[in-house]
C-alpha cells in the first residue's frame, strides 16, 4: 500500500521539477529571514537567485550541529516564535541541547510523512500501534503518535520502560504494530520468552524500529523471536524527526527517502565534495517544505549510500542504505544520542575530577550499557569506602541528568587512562550489532 | 595520642597489592598493621608503617593515589569481653566508628585495635576517661 500515490510514485522528472521550485523557495526564505544563513551565503558569495538548477544546491554552504549550537535556542528559526506551536530537542555536543521548532503546518507535514512511513511498513487502518518510543522532547514518541492517528490506526501511547507491563498491555489490547528502538524490541522479545508467554498469544505483525543502528542479522533475530516483519526507519530531529526515510515491507532493502520534502546528498566528509551516484559517504539533507526550522545542506554525520534503482514496491523515491557508521564520535545508547564531549562537560564541572576519562559501551543481553571510567585524584581520594562510592554515585547522577540515559561510573587508579596523543581513545565500543 | 595511617587506592586488578608491598620493601619500610577494604570495583588499602612520610613519597612516585589521616590505636586485653569494654566506653558519647582493624601484640598478651572515628577528639576523651590505654604513635610505629 502507498499512502500518497501522487507524490510517492511520481515520475522522476516531475519530482525534480517540484524539488527545484521548493528549493528556490526555501533558499529565498532563509536568506530573507534567518540571519546565520544570510551571513553564510554572503560569505560564500552566493545569492538565492543563483539557484537555477538542482545542481546549484552544491554551491550553498553546509549547516552543522555547531551552527545550531551557536544559535541556541531559537536563532535558526525562520518564523516568529508566535507561529511555533511545538519544540523538540535532541542531544547537543556540550551542555545545551539542539532545539527544533514546528509551525502548525510543519506538524501537519510531519503527520503526513509518518502516515506514509507507517503505510510503507505495511500498517493500515484498524491496526493497534503500540508506541514504545519515548514521549517528550525526543521526536520519536510524538512523531509516531501523530502519524498513526493520521493513518486512522489506534495508538497506545505507552512510551518506554516497564517491559512487563508493556507485554501485558500488548497481549490484552491486541497490539498489532510495535514501534521502538531495535534493541528494546529484542529486550521485549527476551522478557516475553522469560515470562513463559507464547508469542502466538500476541497479535504483533509489524515492527518499525529506528533511532539507533542495527544490522540485518539483528533484524532476523527480532523477526524470528517476535514473528513479525521488522522495518528500519530513519530520521533526526534537525530534519523533522522520524519520517525522513523508511524501508518498504515489500523489499526491506534500502530506506525510501521522501524526496518531495527532503533532498539527500552524499559528500566526502573530508573535502565536502559531492560524491558520484552510488558511492558511500556522509549523508546531507536539505529540507524543502519546513516552515519553522528549514535546514540547508545539514550534515547528518551518518554514513550511507544512495540507491537510485527502481524498487518493486512502486515508489519512485530513491533509497538510502542502512546507516553503517558516523563521521563523528556520537554514540547511541538505548536510542539516546550521546556525545563524549557532553560527558567531558559534566566531569569538568565536578570539583576534583581529572580531565581524563574513558567510555566503555557494551551490550548485556539486548540492552546497551555504558561505563565511564574516572581517575581518582588525590583531592577526592578518601580512606573511607562510603565517601568514594558516594562520589561515584554523584557523578552517575549528574551524568544521568545531562545525558538522559543512565551509566555506571567506575573509579580507576590515576594515570591508567590513556593520555591524549593528538586524539585520545575516549570510547571503546564493544557492541556487536 | 594519634597514629598516622596512609591509605592507597587500588583497582581490583591482580598484582596491585603485590606491587605496593614490593615498593615498600624496596624502600626498606616495615608494615606494622594493615587492612584492606574492598568493593566490586576498587579497594582501599590502609597501612601503618614505621616511616609514614617516606612510604607516602615512594608510593606517590610510583603513581599511586595516597592519602594520610589519623587513627587511634588502643590496647585491649586479649580475653573475652576485651573489645566489648572499649566499645562500652563510647556508648552514648555520640562517636561513630567508621572502621577498625586489629592485630595481636608481639608478646601475645594484648590485642591492638586501630579505630577510625568520625570525631577523633571526642573519642579520645571518652576512652581516656574510661581508663582505656591509648598508644602513642611512636609506640605503634616501632612495634
Amino acid at each position: 500500500m502507498i499512502w500518497n500515490e501522487e507524490y510517492e510514485t511520481m515520475p522522476r522528472e516531475a519530482l525534480e521539477a517540484i524539488q527545484l521550485k521548493r528549493l528556490q523557495n526555501v533558499v529565498e526564505r532563509v536568506y530573507a529571514t534567518v540571519e546565520p544563513y544570510r551571513k553564510k551565503m554572503d560569505d560564500a558569495g552566493v545569492k538565492p537567485s543563483d539557484i537555477k538548477s538542482l545542481d546549484d544546491l552544491r554551491r550553498l554552504p553546509f549547516t552543522t550541529k555547531e551552527d545550531l549550537r551557536d544559535n541556541y535556542p531559537f536563532g535558526m528559526f525562520a518564523v516568529p516564535l508566535e507561529r511555533i506551536v511545538r519544540v523538540h530537542a535532541s542531544s547537543g555536543t556540550t551542555g545545551k541541547p539542539t532545539v527544533v521548532g514546528y509551525t502548525k503546518r510543519d506538524i501537519d507535514t510531519w503527520a503526513e510523512l509518518m502516515a506514509r512511513t507507517l503505510t510503507c511498513a505495511g500498517v493500515h487502518r484498524g491496526d493497534i500501534v503500540h508506541n514504545a518510543y519515548g514521549y517528550g522532547l525526543f521526536t520519536g514518541g510524538l512523531g509516531f503518535h501523530y502519524g498513526a492517528e493520521r493513518l486512522g490506526a489506534t495508538v497506545i501511547p505507552i512510551s518506554g520502560g516497564n517491559t512487563k507491563r508493556q507485554i501485558m498491555i500488548m497481549r490484552d489490547f491486541g497490539s498489532t504494530v510495535l514501534t521502538c528502538t531495535p534493541s528494546y524490541a529484542l529486550n521485549i522479545a527476551e522478557v516475553i520468552k522469560d515470562s513463559g508467554i507464547d508469542p502466538s498469544e500476541l497479535k504483533l505483525r509489524v515492527g518499525i524500529f529506528g533511532a539507533e543502528p542495527w544490522s540485518d542479522k539483528m533484524r532476523g533475530e527480532i523477526e524470528k523471536k517476535l514473528g513479525i516483519d521488522a522495518i528500519d526507519i530513519y530520521g533526526l530531529s534537525e530534519i523533522i524527526g522520524p519520517g525522513v526515510s523508511v524501508e518498504c515491507v515489500e523489499k526491506k532493502e534500502g530506506l525510501h527517502i521522501f524526496e518531495d520534502h527532503f533532498i539527500p546528498e552524499i559528500i566526502d566528509p573530508e573535502t565536502g565534495e559531492v560524491l558520484p551516484h552510488g558511492e558511500s559517504g556522509e549523508l546531507v539533507f536539505t529540507t524543502l517544505t519546513k516552515e519553522a526550522f528549514p535546514v540547508i545542506r545539514y550534515r547528518t554525520r551518518d554514513i550511507t549510500r544512495l540507491i537510485t534503482e527502481p524498487c518493486i514496491c512502486g515508489r519512485t523515491l530513491c533509497r538510502m542504505e542502512k546507516v553503517t557508521g558516523r563521521t563523528d564520535d556520537m554514540l547511541i545508547i538505548r536510542g539516546v544520542n550521546v556525545f563524549p564531549s557532553q560527558i567531558e562537560h559534566v566531569l569538568m564541572s565536578i570539583e576534583g575530577v581529572e580531565p581524563h576519562y574513558q567510555i566503555i559501551v557494551d551490550r548485556e543481553g539486548a540492552l546497551d550499557v555504558m561505563e565511564v571510567l574516572v581517575e581518582v585524584s588525590e583531592q577526592l581520594f578518601s580512606d573511607e569506602i562510603k565517601t568514594l562510592e558516594g562520589f561515584a554515585k554523584r557523578i552517575e547522577q549528574e551524568l544521568k541528568e545531562a545525558l538522559a540515559v543512565s551509566c555506571k561510573v567506575r573509579l580507576v587508579e590515576p594515570r591508567t587512562i590513556q593520555r591524549s596523543e593528538g586524539k585520545a581513545k575516549r570510547v571503546i565500543d564493544k557492541r556487536k550489532i | 595520642m594519634k597514629v598516622e595511617q596512609i591509605s592507597i587506592f587500588l583497582e581490583n586488578k591482580s598484582g596491585r597489592l603485590a606491587e605496593v608491598t614490593k615498593i615498600l620493601a624496596d624502600a626498606d619500610i616495615n608494615i606494622r598493621a594493615l587492612s584492606l577494604a574492598d568493593t566490586s570495583d576498587f579497594g582501599i588499602l590502609r597501612l601503618i608503617v614505621n616511616n609514614t612520610e617516606k612510604a607516602k613519597a615512594v608510593l606517590k612516585e610510583h603513581g599511586f593515589t595516597v592519602g594520610k589521616n589519623e587513627v587511634i590505636a588502643v590496647e585491649v586485653p586479649d580475653r573475652p569481653g576485651g573489645l566489648a569494654g572499649i566499645l562500652d566506653a563510647l556508648r552514648g558519647k555520640d562517636v561513630n566508628v567508621e572502621y577498625m582493624y586489629a592485630f595481636v601484640e608481639r608478646s601475645g598478651e594484648n590485642a591492638i585495635i586501630i579505630f577510625r572515628f568520625d570525631e577523633i577528639e571526642k573519642a579520645i576523651d571518652a576512652l581516656q576517661s574510661a581508663g582505656v590505654r591509648i598508644l602513642r604513635g611512636e609506640e605503634v610505629y616501632s612495634l
